[in-house]
């Protein structure tokens, strides 16, 4: 059954259910919903989750840990309140083991307190916010991804043996384009040229660029997610930046942006946690199994998403399929018992990953695709700087 | 036929006070949540309603006040406050004076400018609860403590969120009935058919707009620390220019000026959008159709459909 | 800031401003002619960046698709205003509002259904894709420079079209007055056809025109509307002279802005609250710029005259 279909079934016994007050939905061995965004622009990233966990239960005979699996997607809409509303009614109304979400840090902070006070596990299969990785870390709660700052801490790193001296920061004007600020100061150890905190939602670059250009920088350090990133990338290279200035972003040039940046982002360097040509067997294999069922390349957030499935398969099992017992299913998560396409993977005290991060850069197959290609690893079992503030 | 808007007015309240009860006999519990999102946002509306239907001021800066209501009650929880009446007669307070003294301005101008200047003041409250970092900036900001009645979780969702919110409805309800049926309400609809005459006749038109348009936000601001406390959860998208888009077509849908448009609107959207979005995810494919469909085939909207006849005072 | 700097950011606000203008000019005619609010005018400004997209594809020829784009555009605007708008034109603003509110959630959703929900992009045509050196380090982008060109040529015909000729004339007199145009027997359903038709083609010509540098995405006309309808409104609702000037004004005010706002905040607050300050300061430039002109001149700028 696809997700779609799961999904109608569950919303029509939701409509008939607001008709005739008729009762809810079958409930299946194991139920897992997700909350992440399927609207409006950011609708790319959402989808690659829905597709990498979609993947990964289809490969398990739409079973995880033995059990089968009814999986119940909600769209956030990029909505506070609707993303809170629709992970009240996978706890209420389908009664939900699992909650997966979500893509973005605001939607998480709608949707975190009525999830983990439910005592339901919530899982992050992207959104990585500092806000509950410190002293508001949970039991309930678990990251797949990786925490906000730590993809601009590597940045950092890399500028540092790169041998980038002057770097200029430029990042859109909300908590996680700060959050990128700081991780990467954090780290980098060269002199910070200039910074701008452009508006969310920006397409125009064009003043910053000319700001880039006459600062005497090496480096722009970016973190231009979706739409933004097509928009920044396109210009860089218009205004003749390319040759003088190293792109050095985090999910800027990844894979849902850049079929439509295509050339213009070769040469862009990036950090992050996974490449879909990362040599190792299961990687590859999903790779080779997502391009065949769904048609294009799997970025991080699917691999996150297949990882977040297979996180779920082996704690099940770990618990023989009772859910009941809490605190085992919690002991058997931490455990995080599965291969990860990531290859090395286990959590912090903080329910963080700690991982292994690479410096990426753009490559084009043979098929005219383009891809993020590992170039090489920058750190190894690399944690993040908040666990410390975590009680658990 | 006036009764026969009461009526309605009264089955729907009616309805609403028995529902949680019974959706949680059937398994629905979760709708409740639903239920009290559209009574929310049908707060807002009946407020905006005052200035829209009868005042005939078009604002689309309403969400500002909204926001205004819910950042008071986190902000006043981070520094300690919990008396969630303290917190009331602050927020009231604050949106009381930022109506006042956009409102001076804004009426400056009348019709599509006023809507206009009225939009410019939403966004500079946006951009400016967005800069507020130690808040949550545009992230928003999860509510840890929630505020209490001398102690009590009666306005929690652990205790009667929903009975309080049902009160603060009817009395919303009531309030701007009585408005409508005031003196005050005749003079604000004379100045909405013609303002000269108005003037004329000895009335300071200006008084009388800037007084609804400070109530009317004041009603907004409680719609919003409402909001925030069953939310457990604040952000910024609550002052955005499309949730005051939002709250006009809740208006638009269930009937401009009429007494039961508001809360008609709101129940209706809401349930549409739900239905909807679970039965198909490119909902919008139908749900735009629909609103269009409404305003070419069904005047005067929802209201004139339940109750023919008794478009609101003056109408 | 450098001259150098200054002189960019100055290019990059007429950019801005000219693209504006374009849109803001439709919109205009079609609020100040008809009294219609056509909030789907924003959507227009997609479909042409889409069409765009679509037909570069088929022809492999920006030029070739960019006139079939703008072909396209008119013929679907007109669509739109035999199918729902004129059914729209008596009736009540906030009926107005609604309904082509309606279109542009219906229009967004299917452009999603159609291309597909991920960003996409077109390149800049090869004749224009160079860049001229302003100094030893700074280039600007030809391109870029052919579309403030073009917006001002644009700019130019409409006036010229608008203040010599029959038609204009009588868009000029249906601003002012519009029952006296049509009880002077002009075919007013005509006309307003016209001005519609025109207006949804120059919105579509933008949208053409920005395909190459931004995204193409669904939804991306929905905040450009809103600064096309503060241009509108502080230049004067039905004025063209009004919304190039305002146009022009909100561009460069936005895009300096961004620079002068962050330097001004620093110098008056410490570093960690100027940057939040000067942001969310930059972002209500144009509507602190708006209300500020309404409440001096609650009309706009340059009022067509009598207009509503």
């Amino acid at each position: 059954m696809t997700a779609i279909t799961t999904r109608k079934l569950a919303g029509l016994a939701a409509g008939v259910a607001l008709g005739l007050g008729a009762s809810g939905a079958m409930a299946g061995d194991l139920t897992v919903g997700m909350v992440v965004t399927l609207s409006g622009p950011p609708a790319a990233l959402g989808k690659q989750i829905v597709d990498g966990f979609q993947l990964a239960l289809d490969q398990k005979g739409g079973k995880l840990g033995g059990q089968t699996v009814k999986l119940v997607v909600q769209d956030a809409e990029l909505k506070p309140d609707v993303a809170r509303q629709k992970a009240t009614e996978l706890i209420e109304r389908d009664h939900a083991d699992f909650v997966v979400g979500t893509v973005f840090s605001n939607m998480l902070q709608a949707i975190f307190k009525p999830v983990v006070t439910s005592k339901t596990f919530l899982i992050s299969p992207n959104a990585g916010p500092s806000t509950f990785a410190g002293k508001n870390c949970n039991p309930y709660f678990f990251v797949t991804s990786y925490q906000n700052d730590q993809n601009a801490e590597v940045s950092g790193m890399i500028a540092n043996q790169e041998g980038f001296k002057n770097a200029f920061l430029m990042v859109p004007n909300y908590q996680a384009g700060r959050d990128n600020v700081a991780g990467f100061k954090h780290t980098y150890k060269g002199k910070v040229t200039g910074e701008a905190f452009v508006p969310l939602g920006s397409k125009d670059f064009s003043a910053d660029l000319a700001k880039v250009a006459t600062s005497g920088s090496d480096t722009l350090f970016t973190f231009m997610p979706g739409g933004m990133g097509v928009g920044l990338v396109k210009q860089f290279a218009a205004a003749g930046l390319k040759s003088k200035v190293k792109f050095l972003s985090v999910f800027t040039t990844d894979e849902t942006t850049l079929p439509a940046q295509k050339d213009d982002a070769i040469g862009a360097l990036a950090a992050g946690n996974w490449a879909p040509d990362l040599k190792n067997p299961a990687s590859e294999a999903f790779v080779a199994a997502f391009e065949k069922k769904f048609g294009y390349i799997p970025g991080g957030y699917a691999m996150q998403a297949y990882d977040t499935a297979m996180l779920i398969d082996s704690a099940v099992a770990k618990v023989g399929g009772n859910m009941s017992d809490k605190a085992a299913v919690r002991k058997a998560l931490e455990a995080a018992d599965f291969t990860s396409l990531r290859g090395a993977f286990k959590f912090s005290n903080n329910h963080y990953p700690v991982q292994n991060f690479y410096l990426l850069g753009v490559a084009k197959n043979d098929k005219g695709q383009y891809y993020t290609s590992i170039q090489r690893e920058v750190v190894k079992d690399y944690g993040d700087s908040f666990h410390a503030q975590c009680k658990m | 036929m006036r009764d026969r808007s009461l009526l309605v007015a009264g089955g729907i309240f009616a309805l609403l006070l028995i529902a949680p009860g019974v959706l949680d006999a059937t398994g629905q519990a979760y709708l409740t949540g639903l239920l009290m999102k559209a009574m929310l946002l049908a707060i807002a509306a009946m407020a905006l309603d005052l200035l829209v239907g009868q005042g005939g001021m078009i604002s689309l800066g309403h969400s500002a006040f909204v926001g205004i209501g819910a950042y008071v009650l986190a902000i006043g929880l981070a520094a300690g406050i919990e008396n969630i009446l303290v917190l009331l007669a602050i927020a009231l307070a604050v949106a009381g004076s930022f109506a006042l003294v956009t409102g001076a301005l804004a009426l400056r101008t009348s019709g599509v400018y006023f809507l206009m200047i009225t939009l410019a003041f939403g966004q500079m409250a946006y951009f400016t609860l967005t800069s507020l970092a130690a808040y949550g900036g545009d992230d928003g900001l999860t509510l840890w403590s929630l505020a209490t009645l001398f102690g009590s979780n009666v306005a929690q969702n652990a205790g009667h969120i929903y009975l309080v919110i049902l009160a603060v409805l009817v009395a919303t309800w009531w309030l701007v009935h009585r408005i409508g049926q005031s003196r005050f309400g005749r003079v604000l609809r004379a100045a909405r058919d013609n303002p000269e005459r108005a003037a004329v006749m000895g009335f300071s038109v200006f008084r009388y707009r800037l007084t609804a348009y400070v109530i009317a936000g004041m009603i907004a601001s409680v719609a919003g620390l409402l909001t925030a406390q069953q939310n457990e959860f604040v952000s910024p998208a609550l002052a955005t220019w499309q949730h005051s888009g939002d709250l006009l077509v809740i208006l638009v849908v269930g009937g401009l000026g009429s007494r039961n448009g508001a809360l008609l609107g709101a129940l209706f959207i809401v349930a549409a959008q739900e239905a909807l979005g679970a039965v198909l995810p490119e909902w919008r494919l139908i749900y735009g159709p629909l609103l269009v469909g409404v305003v070419l085939f069904a005047k005067g909207g929802l209201n004139s459909l339940l109750a023919p006849g008794t478009a609101g005072p003056g109408r | 800031m450098s001259f150098t700097l200054f002189l960019i950011q100055c290019l990059n606000g007429l950019q801005y401003g000219t693209m504006l203008f374009l849109i803001a000019a439709g919109l205009t005619l079609v609020f100040g002619v008809m009294g219609f609010i056509n909030l789907a005018h924003g959507v227009q400004y997609m479909v042409g960046a889409y069409l765009a997209f679509a037909y570069l594809h088929l022809t492999g020829s920006f030029w070739i698709a960019a006139l079939l784009s703008m072909v396209t555009a008119l013929v679907f605007g007109l669509a739109l205003e035999f199918l729902v708008f004129r059914h729209l034109y008596g009736r009540d603003h906030l009926d107005q509002v609604l309904a082509t509110f309606g279109i542009i959630l219906f229009l967004n959703e299917l452009a999603k259904v159609i291309f597909g929900p991920a960003t996409l992009s077109i390149p800049v045509p090869e004749l224009l894709s160079g860049s001229i050196p302003l100094t030893a380090e700074l280039r600007y982008p030809v391109y870029r420079l052919a579309t403030i060109g073009a917006g001002i040529a644009v700019a130019g015909l409409l006036y010229i079209v608008v203040s010599h000729t029959r038609v204009g004339m009588l868009i000029r007199a249906g601003a002012t007055t519009p029952q006296m145009v049509s009880a002077l027997g002009v075919n007013i359903e005509r006309l307003f056809m016209i001005v519609f038709g025109v207006g949804a083609m120059l919105a579509g010509f933008a949208g053409v025109i920005a395909a190459p540098i931004f995204a193409i995405e669904p939804g991306m006309g929905d905040n450009i509307l809103i600064v096309a309808f503060v241009v509108i409104i502080i230049g004067g609702i039905g004025s063209i002279r009004g919304a190039f000037l305002a146009g022009l004004l909100v561009g460069l005010i936005d895009t300096l802005g961004r620079s002068l706002a962050t330097m001004a905040t620093a110098s008056v607050f410490p570093p960690s609250m100027a940057d939040q300050i000067g942001p969310a300061l930059a972002s209500m430039l144009i509507y602190i710029l708006m209300a500020a002109i309404l409440i001096f001149r609650p009309k706009g700028l340059l009022p067509a005259k009598g207009a509503a």
